[in-house]
């Protein structure tokens, strides 16, 4: 393995980038994801690789929109705010089939909110970045490790399928610094037969769109798109779990939340509370297929999540009313400690008893 | 071994991410769990610049330390702010060339010594920092010797190759104040 080297995450998930063949990177400056655009600066041109910083947000995406369509491994990043601005250049590139990779480092909310870690996106994220039926694969890393492996296998899966994906990390996994080995340079990269590369008139042109005039062929379309969406609900769903098996208490957390729910769920252990921890990887797809296991041994089920209860949909819907589902969250920049989520744990517990 | 969650304190300048780093990197050196976090939001600018890091056997949960057991501050407001959230019998290393109030609290262990003063007559000028690293060391014994060594090495940049010397010779002040 790879030498460890210590890494923010922004900074992982940049070099990772790079090591996964990404070439061009456009963005605007936001907190807290700021190093991520300033290593790209840096590195980049070493790589013969284009860093634009462009004149907003909405350029960006759509420059993204642009290089995709030419076959590119291109990417962007910002925080939630700057996300927002991106959304239309999203469902652009999502109605037209095109492969990106788009990292949002979140931050409190709404609105300017504060720069200080959340997870308030992740109905944003998960149910639909901007008009339209599209939905995107979506990450949720909880290491520097991961935030560098999820990077790097990202634009695989989105040149699989043809569609954007976002790595969803917070100012906490950006800012933080962890041992990391990255992965290996990759040495070839996908053929991309459908890009807009010039067809020198030896084969037919090839088109990037998302206009349908003509409602027959857009609902012919939507229907392909989500064809393949079925395709990445049976085959991309990830997630991880620890002491599931016989766990009373099924606790659900993603991302940094979920660091701070395994130290509580430990704690909760050492108590002798049968706590597991369920771990979503992917958040859309979300991990219906490994969390329905859990589904009818479990008595109770806590999500915690840095947001006013968002995540918490997901694990209702999978639960379907077999077992009450609760949930706990801080919001606005406040990171959750494991006391106050063993306290929730607890307070579960002793209402199981009833 | 014992789980070291650090706070360093002071301002902006003072060199903590980068003794945070070290310490960061000996753990990185000898294989434990690690991690490293900075205060990045507006208490920047109100002269409490900080950072976390947690050295441990079992996995990291919250980067961001709420309750250190090791406190290195060095001006007197992140005294202030982080003297209360030491857990009871553990460590405060107080740079007292900055600071002209000393911990009330009597539940910890206080080291109180002018590792300002000491860098700059050494002329070891903006190396306190790395003083107190090795004065927790010394106290803590968090990391071999070599290891630190080592992790000096790599936390000063390659540019700044010359400033390792420097950094070697605070440590070892630290180390025997």
């Amino acid at each position: 393995m790879a030498e460890k080297v210590l890494m923010k995450g922004n900074e992982a998930i940049a070099e990772s980038a790079i090591r996964a063949g990404c070439r061009f990177f456009f963005g605007y400056p936001i907190t807290p994801q700021t190093e991520l655009a300033a290593y790209m600066a840096k590195r980049m041109p070493k790589e013969n690789g284009t860093y634009l910083q462009a004149e907003s947000e909405i350029a960006a995406i759509n420059m993204v929109y642009g290089a995709a369509s030419a076959g590119a491994r291109v990417m962007t990043s910002s925080s939630s705010p700057g996300i927002s601005l991106k959304s239309e250049g999203v469902s652009y590139i999502a109605g037209s089939d095109l492969p990106c990779l788009i990292i949002n480092i979140e931050r409190g909310g709404p609105g300017l909110g504060s720069i200080q870690p959340s997870q308030s996106d992740y109905w944003q994220a998960t149910r639909a970045l901007g008009h339209g039926d599209f939905q995107m694969v979506v990450y949720a890393p909880s290491t520097v490790q991961e935030m560098a492996d999820l990077t790097y296998g990202a634009f695989d899966v989105a040149d699989k399928y043809r569609t954007p994906v976002m790595i969803l990390g917070d100012g906490m996994l950006g800012q933080m610094m962890e041992p990391v080995a990255l992965p290996e340079p990759r040495t070839s990269l996908p053929e991309k037969p459908w890009a807009t590369t010039g067809h020198k008139n030896e084969r037919t042109k090839n088109i990037t769109n998302s206009l349908y005039l003509d409602a027959e062929l857009l609902e012919k379309s939507n229907r392909e798109r989500y064809e393949r969406y079925d395709v990445i609900k049976a085959t991309e769903q990830r997630s991880e779990q620890v002491d599931c098996d016989d766990a009373d208490i099924v606790v659900v957390a993603f991302g940094a939340s979920s660091r701070i729910a395994r130290s509580a769920v430990r704690a909760a252990r050492e108590q002798g509370i049968k706590a597991g921890l369920f771990r979503p990887i992917t958040l859309w797809p979300f991990p219906v297929d490994a969390l329905k296991q859990t589904v009818g041994k479990a008595k109770a089920y806590l999500s915690v999540e840095m947001n006013m209860g968002q995540m918490v949909d997901d694990v209702r819907l999978v639960v379907e009313g077999n077992a009450p589902v609760e949930f706990y969250g801080r919001v606005g920049g406040v990171i959750p400690t494991p006391a106050e989520v063993l306290e929730k744990i607890r307070q579960i517990n002793e209402g199981l008893g009833e | 071994m014992e789980e070291m969650r650090i706070v360093f304190a002071g301002f902006g300048g003072q060199g903590l991410l980068f003794a945070g780093k070290v310490v960061a990197y000996a753990g990185l050196i000898e294989d434990r769990e690690v991690s490293w976090l900075p205060s990045y939001g507006p208490e920047m600018r109100g002269g409490t610049a900080n950072c976390s890091v947690t050295l441990s056997d079992e996995p990291i949960g919250s980067p961001l330390i709420m309750d250190p057991n090791n406190l290195i501050a060095m001006n007197q407001p992140s005294l202030l702010k982080f003297e209360n959230e030491v857990t009871p019998g553990g460590r405060i290393f107080v740079d007292t060339s900055l600071v002209n109030r000393l911990p009330e609290r009597t539940d910890v262990e206080v080291y109180a010594l002018e590792a300002t003063n000491m860098a700059e007559e050494a002329e070891l000028k903006g190396l306190a920092n790395i003083v107190l690293v090795g004065k927790m060391l010394k106290e803590t014994s968090f990391c071999a010797p070599e290891t630190i060594e080592a992790a000096i090495r790599k936390a000063v940049p390659a540019r700044k190759a010359a400033l390792i010397e420097k950094n070697l010779k605070a440590l070892k002040l630290g180390m025997e104040a």
